[in-house]
């Protein structure tokens, strides 16, 4: 963990800040990145992703949350520091990480189920056994039927449904989603982090989760992480621990998930307003 | 979803071929119109451009004109086809490569082609080769400059998508640069064609006299003006046909997304 930055609040937020002994999948250590011309992005941004957990990243726009993603992703070079997963540091993308983007990246000229078995078709896997894998999750991402549609022919919904199937079939440990539900309307966006976290639960994957939204990050994490306004650093590393057992409109009437908004809105406003 | 998409695009082009029947109908009843003012004694009316048409099909003028005309147009676009297209891809993902080629095909672009085929004959005098590289001259500019844009305007979100799938140099191109680049390729081989038919005639009416060129040329000595009108809508038929062919070609076999499913 960096140290707070002075400006921070002398809030609560403490229900555990990262020090506990979980065990890191992925660690972030002293990210640094400034682009051509001097604009710095991130400034010594560390954090860890426990094992399993979904981890949010969280912060004012513009702040570096893509930036930090993509380098944990390996399509970003850091300026220094280095992002560790099982240890080894990144170098560059590998298998053992997959990426759902916040455009969708979805190829107009192929079906759904090419799109959601491109990673497999690159890595050579046989057609037949490749499709299997990608009917597989898209059922898991309920879009089954609309195998040989194309992106344009589906809702933003689905086509993010698209993005999540491929992302799954290549069946990396670690998921990189970069606002994944940024260009879905509301409705959508409610029902999908729902069958998200359903999906997920089955999966054992460990998941980064860059969102701009407050509700959201509370509502799907095990642990969020609020960077600061650029140069991003963190500024905190919160585990709201929200008991998702019972249904999801009772978890947003919780007043401790209410409670965890408003303690994260105030924690980002002081950025916002400073 | 799926459905509902399809039956607004139904609805839209139900009657294609009803609005094109009538616009040609309309073109056609001015042009005959205008034939009875007259506009000037050089323009016919529609009814004696059809007949004279029909005639010239009949006898086997325009089979003896479009065996001269046709061979080197053919040879031209499918060296610039194949060549231009190849040119273009290897501009748009080598910086050398594009260093070298792209000023002189923007030049050649720019440039007003009927200023340099007269120079042709100077090189290759005034036979085959002559009308084969008018076709060259005309076609390849818009062919390998559409084909650079394509390839190397290929969207940064599906690279980006590719690379962290851990795509390979190799896949990249063939799986993301030359499908994404692949629209503004054939648009770019559709104008080259019509450019293509543009060099041929432009060929014959400067350079060789031959073909459906000739035709024109000759007919308009003969002041026998709807037989040179037959000739000129005949060659703009065949331009207009092939092009569209050419589109429809595209869209059966590379284009499956654009079909109606």
């Amino acid at each position: 963990m960096t140290d707070p930055p002075p400006t921070s609040p002398s809030l609560p937020l403490s229900s555990d800040t990262g020090g506990r002994s979980r065990e890191a999948a992925v660690r972030v250590m002293n990210l640094t990145k400034e682009y051509p011309g001097g604009i710095r992005a991130l400034e010594g941004v560390s954090f860890d992703l426990p094992r399993g957990e979904l981890t949010s990243i969280i912060g004012p726009s513009g702040c570096g949350k893509t930036t930090t993603l993509k380098i944990m992703a390996g399509l970003v070079e850091a300026t220094a520091g280095d992002v560790l997963v099982d240890g080894s540091p990144v170098r560059g993308p590998g298998p053992d990480r997959a990426f759902v983007f916040q455009d969708f990246a979805l190829m107009p000229w192929a079906t759904v189920l090419r799109n959601a078995a491109f990673g497999l078709e690159l890595r050579g896997v046989a057609k037949r056994e490749r499709e299997a894998v990608a009917r597989e999750y898209i059922a898991k991402v309920n879009l089954s039927g609309f195998e040989d549609a194309y992106p344009h022919q589906l809702s933003g919904g689905m086509r993010q449904r698209v993005g999540l199937a491929r992302a799954l079939a290549v069946d990396a440990d670690i998921l990189l989603m970069d606002e994944p539900f940024a260009s879905v309307d509301e409705q959508i966006r409610r029902k999908f982090q729902e069958d998200l976290l359903n999906l997920l639960s089955d999966e054992k994957k460990t998941v980064v989760f860059v969102t701009h939204s407050i509700e959201e990050a509370v509502y799907v994490s095990d642990q969020i992480v609020i960077l600061t306004r650029g140069p991003a650093q963190v500024s905190k590393v919160v585990r709201p621990g929200i008991d998702r057992d019972s249904d999801s409109q009772s978890i947003r009437r919780d007043p401790a998930y209410l409670d965890w908004v408003e303690r994260i809105w105030d924690e980002l406003r002081d950025y916002l307003e400073g | 979803m799926v459905a509902r998409i399809q039956s607004r695009s139904g609805r839209i082009s139900g009657h294609p071929w009803l609005l094109r029947g009538l616009s040609i109908l309309l073109v056609l009843a001015l042009w005959e119109w205008a034939g009875t003012i007259p506009v000037s004694i050089a323009f016919p009316k529609f009814s004696e451009t059809i007949v004279a048409f029909v005639e010239m099909l009949g006898d086997g003028t325009f089979v003896a004109a479009y065996s001269e005309t046709i061979p080197p147009l053919v040879v031209g676009v499918l060296l610039t086809g194949i060549g231009g297209i190849l040119a273009g891809i290897a501009m748009g993902l080598s910086p050398k490569a594009q260093w070298l080629g792209l000023p002189l095909f923007i030049v050649l672009q720019a440039s007003p082609s009927a200023a340099i085929v007269p120079l042709i004959t100077f090189i290759y005098g005034i036979g085959f080769a002559a009308k084969v590289f008018a076709v060259v001259l005309l076609s390849a500019p818009v062919i390998v400059l559409n084909s650079y844009r394509g390839i190397s305007n290929a969207p940064r979100s599906l690279l980006e998508m590719s690379e962290a799938f851990l795509a390979s140099r190799w896949q990249r191109i063939w799986k993301i640069v030359l499908p994404a680049g692949s629209g503004l390729i054939f648009a770019g081989l559709r104008l080259g064609l019509a450019q293509g038919f543009t060099g041929a005639v432009l060929a014959e009416l400067i350079i060789t006299p031959t073909g459906v060129g000739d035709l024109i040329t000759f007919y308009r000595s003969t002041a026998d003006y709807a037989y040179m009108f037959a000739s000129i809508l005949s060659i703009i038929l065949l331009a207009s046909v092939s092009v569209s062919l050419l589109q429809n070609l595209e869209k059966r076999i590379f284009r499956p997304e654009m079909r109606p499913a």
